[in-house]
């Protein structure tokens, strides 16, 4: 049991150096208010290769390469939007971890609200059946007379 | 009554839904460049690195453009099908070599075969991202007038070939029919 415990713990902090040590690439910024933007930027766009990866989190040969795009954008000066656009315009809405919401998407974003929307009409239709079966007096009396006794049937 | 078939009508639901997400294929992410003018740019040749294939050379007719490299494994899958497409003289197949080192991608092309009109030499992938790469192979039609159609991601099958890059390079030639 011990052994399996720390099996797994090694196993859990391989994982989290996996995800914490992926090649950043250091870059070089002289302006902190720009590596707050570009380290920003490079956790939110998608890595088209490995696509459960962000560019900075992935190791592929593109993303080092768009990493380094979104580098240069952000020194000479570009604002987030014009180097997203600059990524969309070349590899689609894909590469964003937050979809734009359009008229392709409206079922990605409003899917869980019509789905909460279904379980709560469920939801309310079987409390109302529930609702339906009121007793009558006869049934009200049999029970009334249940309740009197004790489990061996005698009147309490 | 029905009441008895709904956890069967549920299963079926749900089986299709799956059976469909099984078939898509999540590496086949749609091109924002379809239907838009290829990107410009202006690269020396892989083969005469004193003459340049540029964006204005798509403006002829219409056009095959192939991103390979001597390191990609899947080229060599789809290079029998774009030699056989040259030698018939179907189209015009220009080449985009993508991150590769120039004397590996000429040694690449006498050992298996050149079926390229010209090769552009993209060392450091700058025009590959203009164009959306992300995975070589890719081919893209590109019509007379330079704008792209058709971008297939991955090697050149017989049968993409034939049921969706010939038919539509002859509805390109011939609008009309």
């Amino acid at each position: 049991m011990k052994l399996i415990l720390v099996a797994g713990f090694v196993f859990f902090q391989a994982m989290l150096t996996g995800i914490v040590y992926a090649d950043y690439a250091p870059q070089e910024f002289t302006n902190p208010e720009q590596k707050e933007r570009y380290i920003d930027l490079i956790e939110d766009l998608r890595c088209l290769v490995c696509q459960n990866q962000s560019l900075a989190d992935s190791n592929a040969d593109l993303a080092q390469d768009l990493r380094q795009e979104v580098y240069e954008m952000v020194t000479s000066g570009d604002s987030n939007e014009d180097i997203i656009d600059y990524l969309v315009a070349r590899y689609g809405d894909f590469v964003l971890y937050r979809p734009p919401f359009k008229s392709t998407t409206y079922l990605l974003w409003l899917g869980p609200f019509i789905f909460l929307l279904i379980g709560v009409l469920i939801v309310i239709s079987i409390l109302r059946r529930q609702k339906a079966v009121a007793l009558d007096e006869e049934e009200r009396r049999y029970a009334e007379q249940l309740l009197d006794e004790d489990h061996t049937g005698n009147k309490k | 009554m029905w009441k008895k078939y709904t956890p069967l009508l549920i299963f079926i639901i749900l089986v299709v839904f799956l059976g469909v997400g099984l078939r898509l294929d999540p590496r086949k992410i749609p091109s924002p460049l379809i239907d838009k003018p290829i990107p410009v740019f202006s690269l020396l040749q892989v083969k005469d690195a004193s003459r340049t294939l540029s964006s204005s050379d798509f403006n002829d007719d219409v056009s095959l453009l192939n991103v390979w490299a001597s390191w990609c494994v899947s080229c060599r899958e789809e290079h029998p099908i774009l030699l056989d497409l040259a030698k018939k003289g179907v189209v015009n197949i220009y080449g985009l070599n993508y991150k590769d080192d120039r004397n590996d991608a000429v040694r690449w092309l006498d050992y298996f075969g050149d079926p390229y009109r010209a090769s552009a030499h993209d060392l450091e992938g700058k025009v590959g991202i203009d164009f959306g790469v992300y995975g070589v192979p890719e081919t893209f039609v590109i019509d007379s007038k330079g704008i792209i159609r058709y971008k297939h991601i991955g090697p050149v099958t017989e049968e993409v070939l034939n049921e969706i890059i010939l038919p539509l390079i002859n509805k390109l030639r011939n609008p009309m029919s």
